[in-house]
């Protein structure tokens, strides 16, 4: 096949995943509210969104718990990898597999058990079990791709590190952290990535006055969404394209620094 | 060069149900270099690390400087390790990687900069303080590996396969270098290979390692020459092994004959006779032609391998090859039979 | 060393085995349990033990709503593939600077929000939408066109929404095949057709289900494309989940759909693993 037209291929798969946002970059510039045809260029969404006390306190929140459970999650995941490479227990491979549930079942199903759970304990549902479900979720996803950096040349590198006379956190924090830095990362952004966007646990475990970004956005569908919500989603992916160009910046400096 | 610095007094092994060394008795002296050498799964890299406490022992006691540190952790042990890859920290440069045990014991910075330096002249990497692993050679990383292990001054200096990953140039230069460092500094080294070049060239004492056992030990020449058993004979150096029976005792020799009803006089080692033994003769202790008049038997010429400054002669002694070395392969013809000999005091012999 | 080793383990351990078994293990088994009792008028639950939620499952209603929502979750895999499969090959044959670019562009879309973007078809494809209007402007046609609130709609949403999830583990599959098997198909005089046929996916089926897990499962499950881009009587799986636990409130009968939808997960990940796919790979982009 010609080249050409594998690039012309290429670019429509892109246009058919970026179309919805063009779009609503679009007409966060709109003057007309009605998102039809482009009326006037303005920016007065972005000067009114800040009066929008309720869609700013929801992306808080959304902020607030993306970041928590993250560091949360990388926390409770980093180690669990870890022990579970490095220990053998009874009930281990019990472990390990029920790690996948949260990753493979469907998750509204997850959504659903986890408030089933916190009725039957009377947890009161409110912006914690928000934070404690998304924490649930998270976890599976920190502990996979931490598990994928730690290779057998990890134990390898303890060992030179207890050998040459370093104790057991000084080889965590000096060594081990160090090696698996990479499997860390891309598994807190994931999760970030994740909780930042969800809609289906939070729609279940989210309490009447608890609000989220997604669940705002959600419950101002079947009425319409108001131009504020793109000027404020547009922000969002100008920070998201401007961590983005960083990384892949980096990466080509990387690649470069290898090549030598 | 006679104080001990390690002794490992019946140590033992098992892993689930495996044993991997059973009552494994060594001594290792002040400034000595010696290897452990043996096959893959002798269970030598095991020995090295019970040594460095990265494994515990099954059973026995080991000492350092006459201190039984059979339950000190590797860290508090004052021996270092090289890997076998290096196990350098590939996210930390060579300065980083070579100060890592000082500043562990949280020495003085100051302190830890004038000996990173030191090391770094050892090892002749001056100036390549601010480079990564991923940006140096084989040999370069090799050489940080050693100044690593080497600044926390230890006593002794463990070596596991250090050079098995370099290619053929390589592995000759640090053979050489490693013995120098190992003279300059006067550390013990204990070096594991299963590579016999690398034993005998560098080692001071070689102990040999077959099946979980001590097989020999003692120096290389001595190895080499007279063998324990067919195990070592056959593992080190090229050799060629009859079984054999003896026949008659004169005086301090003995008589005994090969496949052939040949008659072969050894030196006798308390044989009696009818005793079953194997007797070994290196390629190079052959002699073309009957000049000894003793020890001489007929052969056929199978192949002729020219290589370079000495050739190989591969003759047939019924269906078993033999082995020979000659300087000049001119004389020697295909399919022609040839009789060849072998001195007395070249033949070794033992009963396994 | 045996003391703070110890530490260092309980540390490790104790929080991710608390984790698993109360808030993974917990819940499910308690969905489990709660499958088998039924609720009140009020939406309690009352302790009796009965098959009926199961056996109401067996209703000509419910076989429709789970076929149907398997059809359109199968029919959204497969127009899945038929994008990714051409896609991730085009994209392997790139530098590899530039495929990391284009890999990390396909991941932006995850990174808005997903409602925000699926309101965008709305304002696109409805019939006073961007498109109708622009197009009976043209006068291409006279009426509107129903894009959206239909089946149509749906599987449009869960094509857009899931189609990452396909074109990353395909991609770590196709980029992985060796470049000079491909060239030596060709050489052998083999079409690109047949080399897509007998080596491409050979080599890369377990990439490909993989990905197709990753999309089917979800859209079983994903309720809320249904409420925005389907017509109102249309149900998936997921909404019928979310109603009785919500709004019916009949929480015993909802947790035996969902221990039927768990059961088929699992099913269809042990053929995962039958053919030779990894956990770990699952999910872990």
């Amino acid at each position: 096949m010609k080249k050409s037209l594998k690039n012309i291929f290429i670019f429509l798969v892109f246009l058919f995943l970026f179309l919805p946002i063009i779009v609503l970059v679009i007409f966060s510039f709109n003057s007309s509210e009605l998102n039809i045809v482009f009326e006037n260029f303005t920016l007065n969404w972005y000067i009114n969104l800040f009066d929008n006390r309720e869609l700013i306190e929801a992306f808080s929140n959304t902020i607030i718990i993306a970041i928590v459970s993250t560091i949360i999650s990388v926390i409770i995941g980093t180690l669990g990898a870890i022990g579970l490479h490095k220990y053998d227990f009874a009930f281990k491979n019990v472990i390990n597999k029920l790690l996948y549930i949260p990753i493979v079942i469907p998750e509204i199903v997850l959504g659903i058990s986890l408030l089933s759970i916190y009725t039957l304990f009377k947890l009161e549902l409110s912006i914690y079990t928000i934070l404690l479900s998304h924490i649930v979720f998270s976890i599976p996803f920190v502990v996979v791709s931490v598990r994928s950096a730690i290779s057998n040349n990890v134990d390898v590198l303890e060992n030179a590190s207890y050998d040459l006379g370093a104790s057991n956190f000084q080889t965590l924090f000096y060594v081990t952290l160090p090696s698996i830095l990479s499997g860390v990362k891309s598994g807190a952004l994931l999760s970030f990535t994740l909780s930042l966007d969800d809609v289906i646990i939070s729609y279940f475990t989210a309490g009447p006055s608890s609000n989220t970004l997604p669940l705002k956005i959600y419950s101002m569908i079947k009425t319409g969404i108001t131009p504020d919500v793109y000027a404020l989603s547009t922000i969002l992916l100008l920070v998201v394209f401007i961590v983005l160009t960083i990384s892949i910046l980096v990466q080509m400096r990387s690649i470069r620094r290898n090549s030598i | 060069m006679d104080t001990v610095v390690v002794k490992l007094v019946n140590v033992s092994k098992n892993y689930k149900d495996k044993t991997i060394i059973k009552d494994f008795n060594l001594e290792v002296y002040e400034k000595e270099f010696l290897t452990i050498l043996g096959p893959s799964g002798c269970g030598k890299t095991t020995i090295l690390r019970m040594i460095s406490g990265l494994e515990h022992v099954s059973g026995g006691n080991i000492l350092l400087d006459g201190v039984d540190v059979t339950n000190v952790i590797a860290s508090k042990r004052e021996v270092n390790t090289i890997f076998q890859n290096f196990a350098l920290f590939s996210h930390m440069n060579v300065e980083d990687n070579i100060a890592f045990g000082l500043k562990m014991k949280k020495v003085d910075k100051e302190k830890i900069k004038v000996e990173v330096e030191k090391m770094l002249d050892l090892v002749k990497l001056k100036g390549y303080n601010k480079k990564y692993p991923n940006q140096l050679s084989g040999g370069e990383q090799q050489r940080v590996a050693i100044a690593r292990g080497l600044i926390n001054s230890p006593k002794v200096l463990l070596l596991d396969e250090p050079l098995s990953s370099l290619d053929y140039k390589l592995k000759k230069e640090m053979q050489v270098e490693l013995k120098r460092l190992q003279k300059k500094l006067g550390i013990t080294f204990i070096y594991v290979t299963h590579n016999q070049e690398e034993a005998l060239s560098m080692s001071d004492r070689i102990l040999i390692l077959d099946k979980q056992k001590k097989q020999q030990l003692g120096k290389p020449m001595d190895i080499y020459n007279n063998p324990n058993n067919k195990f070592v004979a056959d593992f080190i150096g090229e050799s060629n092994i009859f079984r054999a029976k003896v026949v008659k005792i004169v005086d301090k020799y003995a008589y005994v004959e090969i496949d052939f009803a040949k008659k072969i006089r050894i030196i006798n080692k308390d044989y009696k006779i009818n005793d079953d033994i194997y007797i070994m003769i290196r390629p190079e202790n052959i002699t073309i032609g009957n000049y000894l008049k003793e020890n001489s038997i007929e052969v056929k010429v199978k192949e002729v391998i020219y290589n370079g400054s000495v050739s190989r002669v591969i003759a047939l002694f019924g269906n078993k090859e033999i082995k020979i070395n000659v300087k000049n392969s001119d004389k020697v013809n295909l399919k022609e039979d040839i009789t060849i000999s072998f001195n007395t005091k070249n033949i070794c012999s033992f009963v396994k | 060393m045996k003391k703070e080793n110890k530490f260092f383990k309980y540390l490790s351990l104790f929080p991710i085995s608390f984790y698993v078994i109360v808030l993974i293990l917990l819940p499910l088994i308690y969905i489990f349990c709660l499958s088998f009792l039924t609720s009140d008028y009020y939406g309690g639950i009352n302790y009796s033990l009965t098959l009926s939620n199961y056996l109401n499952l067996v209703d000509l209603v419910y076989i429709k709503l789970f076929i149907k929502s398997f059809l359109i979750a199968l029919v959204s895999t497969f127009i899945c593939i038929c994008i990714a499969y051409p896609f991730v090959i085009f994209v392997s044959q790139k530098k590899k600077i530039v495929k990391n670019i284009i890999m990390t562009l396909v991941m932006v879309p995850f990174l808005t929000n997903s409602l925000i973007r699926t309101y965008g078809w709305i304002v696109l494809l409805r019939k006073t939408g961007i498109v109708n209007t622009f197009l009976e402007d043209l006068n291409v046609i006279s009426s509107p066109i129903s894009f959206i609130y239909n089946d149509f709609g749906i599987i449009l949403g869960m094509v857009y929404t899931l189609l990452p999830f396909m074109i990353l583990p395909l991609f770590s599959a196709v980029d992985k095949i060796d470049k000079s098997v491909i060239e030596a198909s060709y050489d052998l005089g083999s079409t690109s057709f047949k080399t897509f046929f007998n080596i491409i996916v050979p080599q890369t089926k377990v990439g490909l289900f993989n990905g197709s897990l990753m999309v089917f499962i979800p859209a079983i499950g994903y309720f809320f494309i249904a409420d925005l881009l389907g017509g109102g009587k249309l149900m998936l799986i997921g909404n019928l989940i979310k109603n009785q636990f919500l709004s019916a409130r009949n929480w015993p009968f909802g947790a035996a759909v969902s221990i039927s939808l768990v059961l088929i997960t699992f099913g269809l990940v042990k053929i995962y693993q039958k053919i030779g796919g990894k956990m770990d790979d699952l999910g872990g982009f």
